[in-house]
């Protein structure tokens, strides 16, 4: 009995790193964590527009073609890596990028999107994070890649670089059929 | 030739590692003493081979030699100098080598300076220390070449990443990993115990200056990260319980409590195996944070690896490393013999409870931080962990830790009087009753939550002071006879009485700016005034200059007291550093030590021409968040200088013991 104790922290330990390197050694970025949702339909949600802006974000405007959705902040350091991707991806290749604006106070999300460029087409503020939470999203930046019939092809959960654009996203829009 | 030379050292110190990590070993277990006197030998040896890397890989960044990859992806011709020479560190490469040079270096120390230690327990302390080096210098040469040339040299550099091109996060680097890599030495002398199947205060005499010292390092590096985040980011905050700031709090956590159970093993013989545990696992919970780092699992500006072949590779070590220590400490641990008994109301069981305590912090920090990520491989659900569960996990346990911290420290060993410790703490308990009853008072309305927080704080402070008066007989005796006994007492008692009241400067500054911020954020034009508790905040002039390597807006603010008088000018910046074109903040602030006023420039508002977005922030209480960290660093250091601990201080068994015995009063 006594001598339990002592293979308890072990024990704790192996599963531990049964944990840790399942998603490693499945050979998948680690960053790219498993979303129940991929392959599920969007959520439903509706969100409030930005100071000055015209428009929000609903469920409703996502329907109908392949576009991205992406979760950022101006809080956020990593969004401010992938702002020029992002750029990139609606300026030179066209592709249609919904933002969801995360927990922030609208004048930084303002001055966020001033200093960065603005690749949304329509942007909704997600002020308590509820429908970030529905999205399945543990922070920001998060992008996800919707299709035609509103469902959720491909998530990251991590900024986007010019190599993801390349050898990822693009090919996988182009898969769905992207205009 | 040059870079060539640094990876040539490398290599050679792992060679040199390989020697370390088992010749010594052998020869412990063989008796044969010339074997075991390899062990300083090589670690001298293997830390001027990673120095002269070292060395190397800094001058290759001083002198921008753009044919090494390193320097080109992390440095920029026209960059400061100071940056040239932090950038060394500042990317995954480099830090990997300050990680492995700083190992090193302590190996070197113990090489050194433990000459009074048993030579197979040095043997052996050196053999898993060059095991440890084995392992990361492995990591460098196999996955994370700093000396790797590029093909193509172009003319000049990426440079560094803005945001690390400030003092504080500068800094950071180095101070976090003196105090993850000095845990290394703890881990060492644990496993080295368990090979040898014994434990004696002789050993945590050995082990307590390290934890100590490694323990100050990491408070001042979690500080020190804290700090920037606080000043650079410009968000108004100083810890957002991100991953890797967790990351390093769980070490921390973890190192308190050794630091406490330490004193338990070598003042009384007790606590062996879980001092032991404890040991194996804050250099874990290193090495966690490391991988937390490393892989990619967390994204966040600490990541500069987002590579998951060095994910397996840290994995892997963290496996042999603490899988090795734990299997080591199934197998062992059991045949320790127990030590000296106590009463629960004693000194020791104050020290038992503040290592509870401390571990399930400690414990509720690593599920909150692993938690979402767990449960969505686990079930698919996915939530969303933040400051709301750490407030809700963390404080709770944390207001006993400072209830019973005070009380503690007057407990005697073995069975203490509780009732007594009361009675001469109740100048403690006054004080931080008035204190009560005046926040009450004059913050009529105010946050109740102020009231606890700032009687622990009140407490803490309060009960520090009163164990040195009780000590000290101030009051009682003639005061010259008080001056006399102060200067007697060990430092290890004043180094405690520092950290103790550390920690109630900090719990009142973290009060203070959780409570009572006030924030004011508008369009402001030059010549605009907003009021901001009870100052006149002024927007004088904004206007481009020119930096080193940034063009900047800089905005002039002067701030005025209610009587009109000027107070202080603030000069915040918004950059863009090239050659990256990133834009930056630069924050003003001004200090008067119980506040600090906080202005950020914005850009300018279309709505209103030639006005500027403008965030002012007053933040009462903030500095002394970083004061009782440093307060904390200075008890560390207090502590470590005390002769009984002193590195290399002539060993006089009967000085100690003295010593002990007026530690123990």
């Amino acid at each position: 009995m006594r001598r339990l104790i002592f293979i308890t922290p072990i024990l704790v330990f192996v599963g531990l790193v049964v944990y840790f390197a399942t998603p490693l050694l499945r050979g998948t970025d680690p960053s790219l964590i498993p979303s129940p949702l991929v392959d599920k339909p969007i959520p439903t949600f509706e969100l409030p527009p930005l100071p000055g802006y015209q428009k929000g974000l609903s469920s409703a405007d996502l329907k109908g073609k392949v576009l991205i959705v992406n979760i950022f902040a101006s809080w956020c350091v990593p969004c401010r890596a992938e702002a020029p991707a992002l750029m990139t991806l609606a300026r030179e290749h066209h592709v249609p990028i919904y933002g969801i604006d995360q927990k922030d106070p609208p004048e930084d999300a303002l001055e966020y999107l001033k200093q960065l460029g603005d690749p949304y087409v329509a942007i909704g503020m997600d002020s308590d994070r509820h429908v970030s939470i529905d999205w399945g999203a543990y922070g920001a930046p998060e992008t996800f890649i919707v299709d035609a019939e509103g469902r959720i092809r491909f998530k990251q959960a991590a900024p986007i670089t010019q190599t993801d654009i390349r050898e990822t996203i693009l090919p996988l829009l182009k898969q769905l059929g992207a205009k | 030739m040059i870079p060539e030379l640094g990876q040539f050292a490398l290599v050679l110190a792992a060679l040199v590692a390989l020697a370390q990590s088992t010749v010594p070993l052998i020869g412990a277990a063989r008796g044969n003493s010339r074997w075991m006197a390899l062990g300083a030998s090589a670690s001298i040896a293997q830390c001027a081979l990673i120095m002269l890397a070292f060395i190397v890989l800094a001058y290759e960044h001083i002198v921008s030699d753009f044919t090494v990859e390193n320097v080109v992806q992390n440095s920029f011709a026209a960059m400061p100098l100071l940056y040239k020479i932090t950038g060394v560190w500042g990317n995954h490469e480099g830090s990997m080598l300050l990680w492995v040079m700083i190992l090193s270096l302590y190996g070197m120390l113990i090489a050194v300076f433990g000459n009074n230690l048993p030579r197979g327990l040095k043997a052996r302390v050196l053999a898993v220390q060059g095991m440890i080096g084995l392992g990361f210098l492995g990591f460098i040469l196999g996955t994370s070449d700093p000396f790797a040339r590029i093909a193509n040299p172009p003319i000049d550099g990426q440079g560094l990443n803005p945001l690390l091109q400030d003092p504080g996060l500068a800094f950071h680097p180095p101070f976090l990993y003196l105090g993850y890599v000095g845990f290394s030495v703890a881990f060492s002398f644990a496993v080295a115990a368990l090979i040898e199947g014994r434990v004696d205060p002789a050993w945590a005499r050995w082990v307590r200056p390290w934890t100590l010292a490694a323990w100050s390092a990491l408070t001042l590096g979690v500080a020190m990260g804290s700090w920037w985040a606080y000043y650079t980011l410009g968000w108004g905050g100083w810890w957002g319980w991100d991953p890797v700031e967790n990351a390093s709090l769980m070490p921390w956590l973890a190192g308190t409590a050794l630091l406490h159970s330490a004193i338990v093993v070598e003042k009384r013989d007790a606590l062996k195996s879980w001092t032991i545990l404890l040991s194996i696992l804050t250099f874990s919970l290193s090495l966690i944070g490391t991988f937390l780092v490393r892989s990619g699992l967390t994204t966040s500006v600490h990541s500069f690896a987002l590579d998951p072949a060095r994910g397996i590779f840290v994995l892997g070590l963290l496996v042999a490393a603490t899988g090795g220590a734990l299997t080591l400490y199934a197998i062992r641990a059991p045949t320790l013999k127990m030590g000296g008994l106590f009463q629960p109301i004693s000194r020791e069981g104050g020290l038992v409870l503040n290592n509870l305590l401390l571990t399930t912090m400690c414990a509720t920090v690593f599920i909150g931080t692993l938690y979402p990520m767990f449960l969505n491989a686990l079930t698919g659900k996915t939530v969303s962990v933040g400051p709301p569960f750490f407030n809700a996990t963390f404080l709770p346990l944390a207001i006993p830790l400072v209830a019973a911290l005070g009380v503690g420290a007057m407990l005697a060993w073995k069975r203490g009087d509780l009732l007594g410790a009361l009675g001469r703490l109740k100048f403690a308990a006054l004080a931080a009753l008035i204190v009560a009853l005046a926040i009450y008072y004059f913050h009529n309305g105010g946050p109740v939550l102020a009231i606890p927080a700032l009687i622990g704080a009140v407490w803490l402070v309060g009960s520090a002071i009163a164990e040195v008066a009780e000590r000290i007989k101030l009051f009682t005796v003639p005061l010259s006879h008080s001056f006399a006994r102060a200067a007697a007492l060990p430092r290890s008692a004043w180094g405690m009485t520092l950290a103790h009241a550390g920690v109630g400067v900090m719990i009142a500054g973290m009060t203070g700016t959780a409570l009572w911020t006030q924030e004011r954020i508008q369009a402001m034009a030059p010549g605009d005034s907003v009021e901001l508790a009870g100052y006149q905040v002024r927007l004088n002039s904004v206007g481009p200059i020119k930096g080193p390597n940034y063009d900047a807006q800089r905005a002039s603010f002067s701030v005025t007291d209610k009587s009109g008088k000027l107070i202080a000018t603030l000069t915040p910046e918004r950059r863009v550093v090239h050659p990256q074109e990133q834009a930056v903040t630069n924050i003003g602030i001004r200090t008067n030590f119980f506040a600090d006023i906080y202005g950020v420039i914005g850009e300018p508002d279309p709505a209103k021409p030639g006005s500027y977005v403008t965030r002012l922030y007053h933040h009462p209480l903030v500095p002394w968040i970083w004061v009782g960290a440093v307060i904390m660093v200075l008890g560390g250091i207090m502590s470590l200088t005390d002769r009984r601990l002193r590195v290399g201080a002539p060993s006089r068994r009967s000085m100690s013991l003295s010593d002990a015995a007026l530690t123990a009063k």
